[in-house]
């Protein structure tokens, strides 16, 4: 009886979840529809305001983050290829899985985790204060004040952060690589040899994707914070957490639509 | 308390109102009217459904049940720019935007609603702060200022766009004595000088018996009004036991 009660009280919150994210989705949509008719009433200063926190502050750890993993990817896969003496291609491994995939996915996640926990523990902080009533009071939609500025910047970071890791991530290979005696020039031609316009284009295009996803999913864990003592801190993990599921979803879901239309 | 400059015009009228959140109704058949001109306070015990009740009044929640009107007109018809025109609010932690200057937060209604061009926006901005005594703190971030001087730019927000009615929730709340007493003169002069109506939310008997014209008090227990009046008359005639017992603590530094 106690689980059949439990299963229901669970079924009963993701319901109320659900409707909660569809019913902040359609608000988004609204407001977003809203500012393309009425660009005067987008706050620029704001959207800028995040940009600078979310893309410049957030420059030295997805590059630091790309740059590893380029060294640690080129060390792992170094190893396998030097037993055929092919570990030359190293370089078309690192710009295939760099720009297709790796670069986008990783910067996601450290986008998540700064500027998406930061969404949600911003505009938690002012719910619990009572500027989002402040706001609905004086007549200012909270979703168009507070959540467009932010989804954009997150929209806009993305694809400039996810630039500086992969290339980072491939200084980081070409390091390596110089080590084993192979000239970073040759690494280079490799890099330009196997790496196509559609393949960067592909990947910032789901870098921007990602971006939206997590300023999305931060701003509505802000929105639906609770006014409890670990309201914000809840917020702010459900921002990280949702930010992170969401991104593995959608990458796997376009890594099918890859296959299936051969792309 | 300061004599009343009340109307008489009802500019708020409750009728039969249910109080509370969908499936959670908090106080039940209530109904008073707020006269044009008038300080009405709402108070009670902490949990009693003061601030529920406001936020019916402010059209931040719908009521359970009932009729609210502002002005004779029904608060659910007036679309959402209507009602900020009317009405202003000071939130009781003041909920000033905190990377704004206490001059963007008072200019932002004003923005937004406003016929004014910029110029004249922003005289009118350094205005208001000036009637908060706070025209040095224009350019200051809300976290350089004391609660108090938050408060004020908030009651300065709040009656940016001249509206009929500025709700007060908690206004001494989390103040010390002085600044409290302070506050509440500040509420007076404006009542004074412009005429507004000020509904404030709040159970600090020594600013209920300095601002308040009337007062209508609620109980938890009860779950509704129990009493409405002038704070003298509820202490004085109220044959309620909760109603003697809240002025009786009171009473000492209440007059």
């Amino acid at each position: 009886m106690k689980l059949a009660a439990s299963v229901g009280r669970t079924v009963d919150r993701f319901r109320a979840d659900f409707a909660a994210d569809l019913a902040f989705l359609g608000e988004t949509a609204t407001a977003a529809l809203g500012v393309l008719f009425r660009p005067d009433r987008f706050r620029f200063g704001d959207a800028a305001l995040a940009f600078q926190r979310a893309a410049f502050d957030g420059l030295p750890i997805a590059t630091g983050i790309g740059f590893l993993l380029g060294v640690i990817l080129a060390f792992q896969s170094a190893a396998a290829l030097q037993m055929f003496g092919v570990e030359v291609y190293v370089a078309d491994l690192l710009a295939i899985g760099l720009f297709r995939e790796l670069g986008p996915i990783i910067t996601a996640i450290v986008l998540a985790g700064r500027s998406g926990s930061a969404f949600a523990a911003e505009i938690g902080t002012m719910k619990v204060d009572e500027e989002l009533d402040a706001l609905t009071t004086m007549g200012l939609p909270p979703v168009r004040f507070l959540v467009l500025p932010r989804i954009a910047a997150a929209l806009l970071a993305m694809p400039v952060l996810t630039i500086f890791a992969e290339l980072a991530g491939l200084v980081g290979g070409a390091l390596v690589l110089q080590l084993m005696d192979v000239p970073t020039v040759v690494f280079w031609d490799h890099v330009k040899g196997t790496t196509t316009f559609f393949m960067i284009a592909f990947g910032l295009a789901k870098a921007a994707l990602f971006g939206l996803l997590v300023g999305l999913i931060g701003c509505g864990a802000g929105m639906r914070t609770q006014s409890t003592a670990d309201g914000v801190g809840v917020a702010a993990t459900r921002a990280v957490v949702g930010g992170i599921i969401a991104i593995a979803v959608s990458d796997g879901l376009l890594a099918v639509v890859c296959y299936v239309w051969n792309l | 308390m300061e004599a009343a400059t009340t109307s008489g015009e009802t500019i708020i009228r409750l009728e039969r109102v249910d109080a509370g959140y969908p499936g959670r109704t908090i106080l039940k058949d209530v109904s008073f009217d707020v006269r044009r001109g008038e300080i009405f306070v709402l108070l009670g015990g902490s949990g009693c459904g003061k601030s529920t009740i406001l936020k019916h009044m402010i059209g931040l929640n719908p009521v359970l049940g009932g009729k609210l009107t502002l002005a004779g007109r029904e608060w659910t018809r007036r679309t959402r720019a209507q009602l900020c025109r009317a009405i202003g609010v000071m939130y009781q932690s003041g909920a000033l935007f905190g990377s704004m200057t206490c001059l963007e937060n008072v200019l932002l209604p004003l923005e937004e609603f406003s016929r004014l061009g910029r110029k004249a926006r922003r005289e009118r901005a350094l205005s208001l702060l000036a009637d908060v005594e706070l025209a040095d703190a224009a350019d200051k971030l809300p976290s350089e200022i004391s609660g108090g001087m938050r408060k004020r730019v908030a009651i300065a927000r709040a009656m940016a766009l001249e509206p009929e009615v500025v709700f007060l929730d908690e206004p001494s709340a989390g103040l010390d004595p002085i600044t409290s007493f302070a506050l509440d003169e500040l509420i007076l002069r404006l009542r004074r000088e412009k005429g507004m109506t000020f509904v404030v939310v709040t159970h600090e008997l020594p600013s209920i018996f300095k601002i308040a014209d009337r007062c209508a008090m609620f109980d938890k227990a009860r779950q509704g009004l129990i009493a409405l009046g002038t704070p003298a008359a509820l202490r004085d005639t109220s044959k309620d036991a909760f109603v003697q017992q809240f002025f009786r603590r009171g009473t000492s530094n209440g007059q």
